[in-house]
């Protein structure tokens, strides 16, 4: 139980968002906007900028939470030229952070590209923008033109021999291309399917089967600060694997839903859920029933969970995983089939049909969830989800194991299971009261059971 | 509908030219024929094709996987409506089948004026603000049940057009850089190191 209040701690990624003109580069360059390039154009060579982000321990933003300077390290030495990806195709159910950094703070994106880019030595970035966000898309093109006209980006950026070009690429609808091999296709032209793996990192082969680094929106908007203050004083913030700051989007059933930009790995669920300066309790005083820990892809958390730090290892410890940052809450009143459905019927529609398991799998969940709501579920549908899962995803396990490609599909598991094996009952009640599961379940968090009030001990019986 | 004005095959070499491999264009392309004529075409994906040097089958193939692309004419207003979880939990649904009613059509489908068309959309990334729709993919955060009949008749008025601009316009402003400012980088057959990464060995900055 964290009984001390979060520390007062720098806003590394959110500190122009309180000012309507934190878009425009006047407005950046006043505020210290360009000074981290600068200093590591005129006194840093590109390993010593590899050297900052490797001692930050900045992991990566966008989900998978891999280690940004380790994922550099992976370019095979001596191939050229190396591509720079940005991935902003934020569509994670819940996710709310790359949209908020794009719109408001391009600048800070642009120069965590290019900091990124001298260090790994990429001649050109692409900045995938999610197609359905038009304004980011309009401040990322304004942002960009300004910083070319100013010398920022282009040729011989700022004087030095560091040349790059940042084009702006924008996608057209599909969850899928978050991911980072179907991010590449969609970037070639393609239809955004993922790669089979190997090779397992794009670094090795990539975009035009070339070395290339992707990262994610929040993971770049990092950079200008840590080469700005080290990589060290990053690291002191935070939890020994978790260091620095994280954005996490609080939604769903509570007061004040809002994009907080915390103390990565110290602050809990419950401060996040609960304190007056972030979400702020439950909306109407309601009790709380689930809450999904990191996007659509987590298994459900419960309220024995509320004092787990935002850590990445402790999360993972208890079976389910901070993700995107993306935090739903759901209180009493919610219908967890109606939730589960809701959450599987976005993978149904968004799986890309390339693996047989993803594409059959999540529609017939799909179909048997709505079959429950339509009240038509029958006897032995609980027990058929659960099968179904077994199929995508054998024995249920968190990690999910893997039957496809990619992960999108062994992520439809989450919400069935969560919601199956904590809310029994009201699946019962959809399916002429059987609710029986006799497929073995894996996951820690699904097993999970509710903590027990404390009861008075019972008066002894009378003999 | 049509192939490429000739200002928009200008547009289309600029965007082109950003590229290492012309056939990375091809979604900005059919962003652009989207924008030309609120949907794509049979005649713009042929036209794209011979642009980035690709089939008209493999235009098809890509504008055919991504949603945002309409092969049909749409409403002027393309209003999508995300009912994913944080919407769900706090009204989305209700918001849908309160368009629907106003609307006089299901989600999917486009009223007999060709004035609204109205979808049921996946997350868009607005949790926080939930429940929130989009109209051609400018945002409206936490639409209350009165907002909407108010919404509706400010876009039937053209009330709200400086914001909310036509179906198929994306991004208002467009990426430029004067060609002396470009960095031009070699193709991706050309095996060059890039020059400051011999700073590494001097391990100078000069």
């Amino acid at each position: 139980m964290s009984e001390a209040t979060p520390r007062e701690i720098p806003r590394i990624v959110t500190s122009r968002w309180d000012v309507d003109d934190g878009f425009t580069l006047e407005r950046y360059e006043a505020t210290g906007g360009y000074a981290a390039l600068r200093k590591a154009l005129d006194t840093m060579t590109p390993a010593q900028v590899g050297e900052e982000v490797k001692a930050a321990s900045l992991l990566g933003r966008g989900g998978a939470g891999f280690p940004a300077g380790v994922k550099w390290g992976f370019c095979p030495p001596g191939v050229f030229p190396r591509y720079l990806v940005v991935n902003g195709d934020e569509s994670e159910p819940g996710t709310y952070k790359d949209r908020l950094l794009m719109e408001r703070d391009p600048h800070q994106l642009i120069e965590g590209v290019l900091l990124a880019a001298y260090a790994i030595g990429c001649g050109q970035a692409f900045l995938y923008v999610r197609g359905e966000m038009a304004l980011a898309q309009e401040r990322i093109a304004g942002a960009l033109n300004d910083a070319y006209a100013a010398g920022y980006v282009g040729r011989n950026i700022m004087g030095s021999e560091f040349s790059i070009d940042v084009v702006l690429h924008w996608g057209a609808g599909a969850y899928i291309v978050g991911e980072e091999t179907a991010l590449i296709e969609s970037l070639e032209g393609n239809r955004g399917m993922p790669r089979l793996k190997p090779p397992f990192f794009p670094a090795a082969k990539g975009l035009y089967l070339q070395p290339t680094v992707v990262n994610n929106v929040e993971t770049l908007s990092n950079l200008p600060w840590i080469v700005a203050n080290g990589g060290g004083a990053f690291a002191e913030l935070g939890a020994e694997k978790s260091t620095g700051t994280r954005l996490f989007a609080v939604s769903g059933h509570v007061n004040s839903p809002g994009v907080f930009e915390v103390e990565f790995g110290v602050t809990t669920f419950r401060d996040l859920l609960y304190g007056k300066e972030y979400g702020d309790g439950i909306r109407d005083g309601n009790k709380l029933k689930a809450f999904i820990p990191g996007g659509a892809s987590a298994p459900w958390f419960f309220e024995e969970h509320l004092d787990l730090p935002l850590e990445a290892g402790a999360v993972g410890a208890a079976g389910s995983m901070l993700g995107s940052g993306a935090i739903v809450v759901m209180d009493e009143t919610t219908d967890a089939v109606k939730a589960a459905w809701r959450l599987v019927r976005f993978f149904a529609r968004e799986s890309c049909g390339k693996c047989t398991p993803c594409r059959e799998g999540t529609a017939w969940l799909e179909k048997l969830l709505r079959r429950m709501l339509d009240g038509q579920g029958r006897p032995g549908d609980v027990d058929k989800l659960m099968d179904v899962c077994d199929n995508i995803s054998p024995q249920i396990t968190w990690p999910p194991k893997q039957t496809t490609i990619c992960p999108l599909g062994p992520s439809v598991v989450s919400p069935i299971a969560s919601a199956v094996l904590r809310f029994k009952d009201e699946f019962a009640a959809y399916c002429g009261g059987d609710a029986e599961v006799t497929v073995a379940i894996g996951g820690k968090a699904y097993l999970s059971q509710p903590t027990q009030p404390e009861q008075p001990e019972p008066a002894e019986a009378p003999a | 509908m049509a192939r490429f004005s000739p200002e928009n095959i200008t547009l289309a070499h600029e965007i082109i030219d950003r590229y290492p491999v012309a056939r990375s264009a091809m979604i900005p392309l059919l962003h652009l024929a989207q924008e030309q004529d609120g949907y794509v075409s049979d005649e713009a994906m042929t036209h794209i094709a011979e642009l980035v040097d690709a089939t008209p089958a493999e235009v098809l193939g890509t504008c055919s996987f991504y949603e945002m692309f309409k092969r049909e004419p749409v409403g002027e207003y393309l209003v999508n409506v995300c009912t994913n979880i944080s919407c769900l939990l706090t009204g989305g649904e209700e918001l849908l089948e309160q368009l629907e009613e106003k609307l006089g059509v299901k989600a999917g489908s486009t009223t007999p004026d060709g004035k609204f068309t109205l979808e049921d959309v996946e997350c868009i990334a607005a949790c926080t603000e939930a429940p929130c729709l989009q109209v051609n993919y400018r945002y409206f955060h936490k639409v209350s049940h009165d907002q909407v009949e108010e919404l509706l008749d400010d876009l039937s008025l053209g009330r709200l057009a400086h914001e909310v601009p036509k179906h198929g316009t994306l991004s208002r402003v467009r990426q430029q850089a004067a060609p002396e400012r470009r960095a031009r980088v070699a193709r991706p057959t050309v095996n060059v190191e890039p020059v400051w990464l011999a700073r590494n060995n001097t391990g100078t900055t000069t």
